[in-house]
């Protein structure tokens, strides 16, 4: 029996001790993690672990309960469904509550596992990020490595409901990266740079050093710039990290409970039309592509703005109920410590044609914005303010000129929308649940000196 | 057990669970292959949390984390594993994996001896989470969210949580330390959104201490909500925060983080020693203005980032870190201490068994000037005051940082006027240092938080009088 078998077992045997009256849902899962630090070409840390545990759910005359544990320990896991089912008894009755049901949907079988990584040896996963320190201090002589790493991961999970929803699977995954540092007098910048892939054969090491080189040097002697209005070009990897945000405006549970910039708009103009936003897991190039969702529906693809017109929201079963609709396989969930809520699961903007370049060619008074910091301090996405630290190159006249940094770019997620200027053709499927894209938008005000 | 009350298995206490022979073993193993150092570091944890929102207690929650890390060291290589299995087989084969990962090599055998450290008690606790009703929890959210609701018809939604913890952890390693502890925390928080012609806004609250249920004596929960609903409904208000470089008052308790993000990631010794902190080299050096003195303080009782012991068995400590301007020293875990021969300062933390310590810090504050608050806005003819700050983040090498002002409003001719809209603030940590002017005598801490570092997250203090910032750049969209 597989090891997702075996976790499937232990869920089943739950859900069987499910009493009249009772809805139950166990969720099972065993990670096994390598983590290996690199460091002047000695390995600085290996850490190599595998965890497991259970979250079980039970629902009662519409209240809620839950519970985990971090083993899968008989005692504990019967402690486990105890203290879930005592915690029901302090829920607020919801005449919503409840677990996702089998909806007919097909699953899109994705290849998430893969034989090669899972037999990889040790030495070798040790040589990957020595390989990837030394390349990268090849590059430029002013780049120092502050550490080098690889790692991977490989999940087995199981979930089963008194709903009749059985299913289980595994995935692995792998990835490199490094952290630079460059120093100009006593000036110092830092970048990174990382490859991921199923399999280490799918590792780009040349990129991952040329960029964590390139992202540390190219800040050396920036300057602050004056405050003023501009047109601002989103390196994809921006932009990945702006659809994050877009996203929790997106979620249906946000919008069930009145808590979305959007709640009132589906069908509106909400964005220039050339942005066109789709969630699509089952697009086997996406980073985060699964065949399962969170409650153990299929994952499906979503249309959520079609040439700039608001289309819908994505839902679990829970928010779905509440709005009158059907849950779109968006349910995500943590781990076992945690419920499911809901979430884009693999955002993609339909890209235009033209690459970064062209975009900047148009651009007469702009920024070409590299990095962001502060997204989780300074963007509220229930009021849409949006300002954020940024660094990266002037571009005047169409050109891309000096370095700035120690600047906010500031405007609100609903005009960012409506400000899209064109949409770069150069999407790059980054490691996280959007795509990156080029993206150039208007009107932003930019603060500094 | 009297009926209704939680906890059916009171956490035992590690100790008696692992034995300090087993102990002694297991570190004996982990280096029989020549390794310098081993480290067993074991918890027992339960938390119980609650979430309301909606109007409803969607779920409580009950957690169980139980496991061991096993450190060793060999050379400048760290090997690691972790187990959920804490009968010896169990630590043993953890303390092999951890061996082999940090060693191929052949080695001597080696005995160790523990000694039992002295228990210490930094955070009293009166009343164990344990020993609270669920129910009694569950109606601090309740009255929360009535006391929000309550504040203004335009406050449409209202989501509150409280959650507890209570942990057991031991520490042993190949020096010979050998210490227990047990680490009691609650938290509380309150979001309110309110509605208006400009659309929504938000506000937030949070109390948390190192302590239990006793929180709820000295906290007013009732009011922490209707703070909350009053800054959404005031924000209602707000215009767009100004754009551009200006004179900041920071309220006494709300501007820690400034402290934490401008200077105290950039003081942590493992940063340091990479090169990667612009406070590098800087010791004896003034890196701020003369009216600055901060400090780490572990041994705070009761604040959100004290601790008895830290992670690696170190007793927590009050460390200075910056006086009248100067920097004195820096952070220390185990391993930084070690390769550069200096003392612990009570550092070494990690979020659990399954994460290897750092250097983290734990209630990081600046000490009371002599202004009177009043007299610093009085003193500012256009600046902003920032009531409350949100999150932040920074770049320890280039000192870069930015933070996020969740409440704040406008100083017009040495008066505080309206409000403002959210926005970050963004600055670079040792020019803003130098750039205090004022600094006030209202000494207060802030709210709990959280702080992440290489994917780690630990609870941490922080806290300010009232002060001055002559010049920082304000993210705003107004001209």
């Amino acid at each position: 029996m597989s090891g997702s078998e075996q976790l499937q077992e232990i869920a089943d045997r739950i859900v069987a001790q499910a009493r009249p009256g009772e809805q139950v849902e166990a969720f099972v899962s065993r990670d096994h993690e390598t983590d290996i630090r690199v460091y002047e070409g000695q390995v600085e840390h290996f850490f190599s672990a595998q965890s497991e545990g259970i979250g079980i759910r039970v629902i009662r005359d519409g209240r809620t309960g839950f519970a985990y544990a971090g083993t899968l320990d008989q005692a504990a896991i019967a402690e486990v469904l105890a203290e879930a089912r005592d915690n029901v008894e302090f829920g607020t009755r919801d005449e919503w509550a409840g677990l996702a049901e089998p909806d007919g949907v097909e699953v899109v079988e994705q290849p998430l596992w893969n034989e090669e990584l899972a037999a990889y040896a040790t030495d070798h996963k040790i040589q990957l990020a020595k390989d990837l320190e030394q390349l990268t201090l090849g590059i430029d002589p002013r780049v120092r490595v502050d550490d080098s790493n690889y790692s991977d991961v490989a999940v087995e999970l199981a979930v089963a409901t008194t709903t009749g929803i059985r299913r289980n699977g595994r995935e692995n995954g792998c990835y490199v990266s490094v952290s630079t540092l460059a120093d100009d007098g006593d000036e110092t910048q830092t970048g990174f740079g990382f490859s991921v892939g199923r399999s280490p054969q799918e590792f780009d090491l040349a990129k991952a050093a040329r960029e964590a080189a390139d992202r540390a040097t190219r800040l050396l002697g920036a300057t602050k710039p004056a405050s003023k209005r501009v047109t601002v070009v989103l390196d994809p990897y921006v932009t990945a990290m702006f659809l994050g945000i877009i996203s929790s405006t997106l979620n249906g549970e946000a919008v069930a409970k009145g808590r979305s910039l959007f709640k009132d708009r589906l069908g509106d103009s909400v964005a220039n039309p050339l942005v066109t936003l789709v969630d699509d897991p089952t697009n086997p190039l996406a980073y985060t592509a699964t065949d399962l969702d969170g409650e153990g529906l299929a994952a499906r693809r979503n249309v959520l703005i079609d040439g700039g017109v608001l289309q819908g929201f994505v839902h679990n079963s829970y928010s779905a109920r509440r709005v009158g609709t059907r849950s779109t396989g968006n349910a995500v969930r943590g781990g076992f410590k945690g419920t499911p809520g809901v979430g884009c699961l693999a955002l993609q903007l339909q890209p235009g044609t033209r690459d970064q370049a062209a975009l900047v060619a148009d651009v007469d008074d702009g920024v070409l914005i590299q990095s962001v910091q502060g997204l989780h301090s300074g963007v509220n996405p229930i009021s849409g303010d949006f300002s954020v630290g940024a660094s990266g190159l002037v571009i005047s006249g169409g050109t891309v000129g000096a370095p700035i940094r120690e600047f906010t770019i500031a405007s609100t997620l609903q005009r960012m929308l409506l400000d899209v200027v064109e949409i770069g053709g150069d999407v790059d499927w980054l490691p996280m649940r959007a795509a990156g894209v080029s993206l150039v938008i208007r009107d932003i005000t930019l603060s500094g000196a | 057990m009297p009926e209704g009350r939680t906890g059916r298995a009171l956490i035992g206490s590690l100790s008696r669970v692992i034995d300090q022979d087993v102990l002694e073993r297991v570190l004996a193993t982990a280096v029989r292959t020549g390794a310098d150092f081993a480290e067993v570091y074991a918890e027992d944890k339960r938390s119980t949390s609650v979430g309301l929102d909606d109007g409803r207690i969607e779920q409580v929650t009950s957690g169980r984390d139980r496991g061991a890390g096993i450190r060793v060291v060999k050379g400048d290589t760290t090997g690691f594993a972790h187990t959920a299995d804490l009968t010896e087989a169990g630590l043993r084969e953890a303390a092999e994996a951890a061996a082999a990962a940090a060693s191929q090599g052949g080695g001597v055998a080696r005995t160790v001896a523990l000694t039992r450290g002295p228990e210490r008690v930094v955070s009293p606790v009166a009343q164990y989470p344990d020993e609270v009703r669920k129910a009694d929890k569950v109606a601090l959210l309740l009255r929360m969210d009535d006391a929000a609701r309550s504040a203004g018809g335009s406050i449409v939604q209202v989501s509150a949580g409280y959650g507890d913890s209570h942990k057991h952890m031991l520490v042993a390693n190949t020096d010979g330390v050998f210490v227990t502890d047990r680490q009691v925390r609650t938290l509380i928080r309150v979001t309110a959104v309110a509605d208006g012609d400009t659309g929504m806004q938000t506000g937030s609250q949070s109390a948390g201490q190192t302590m239990g249920f006793e929180l709820f004596q000295q906290i007013d929960v009732d009011a922490l909500a209707r703070d909350a609903a009053r800054i959404a409904l005031t924000k209602l208000n707000a215009r767009p925060a100004p754009s551009g470089a200006l004179p900041v008052v920071i309220k006494q308790g709300s501007g820690g983080v400034l402290f934490h993000e401008a200077c105290g990631h950039g003081l942590e010794a493992d940063l340091v020693a990479k090169g990667g902190s612009v406070y590098r080299g800087k010791q004896g050096e003034l890196v701020a203005s003369p009216l600055v003195t901060l400090v780490d303080d572990g041994t705070m009782t009761g604040e959100w980032g004290a601790i008895a012991y830290d992670d690696e068995g170190h007793a927590g400590q009050y460390n200075v870190l910056i006086q009248d301007g100067v920097l004195t020293d820096y952070m220390w875990d185990y391993l930084r201490a070690r390769n550069e021969g200096h003392g612990y300062s009570g550092n070494g933390r990690r979020q659990s068994y399954q994460h290897l310590p750092m250097v983290r810090m734990t209630n990081t504050y600046v000490l009371n000037g002599t202004e009177e608050p009043d007299d610093i806005v009085r003193a500012t003819d256009y600046g902003v005051y920032v009531a409350k700050l949100g999150g932040g983040s920074v770049n320890t090498a280039s000192g870069d940082f930015v933070f996020g002002m969740t409440e704040a409003y406008l100083i017009e001719n040495g008066e505080i006027t309206e409000p403002l809209r959210e926005s970050n603030l963004i600055g670079n940590g040792p020019a803003v240092l130098r750039d205090i002017d004022l600094l006030g005598n209202d000494f207060a801490m802030g709210n709990p938080g959280t702080c992440g570092k290489d994917g780690q997250g630990v609870p941490v203090g922080d806290g300010q009088p009232t002060l001055r910032v002559k010049s920082m750049t304000i993210g705003g969209t107004a001209a």
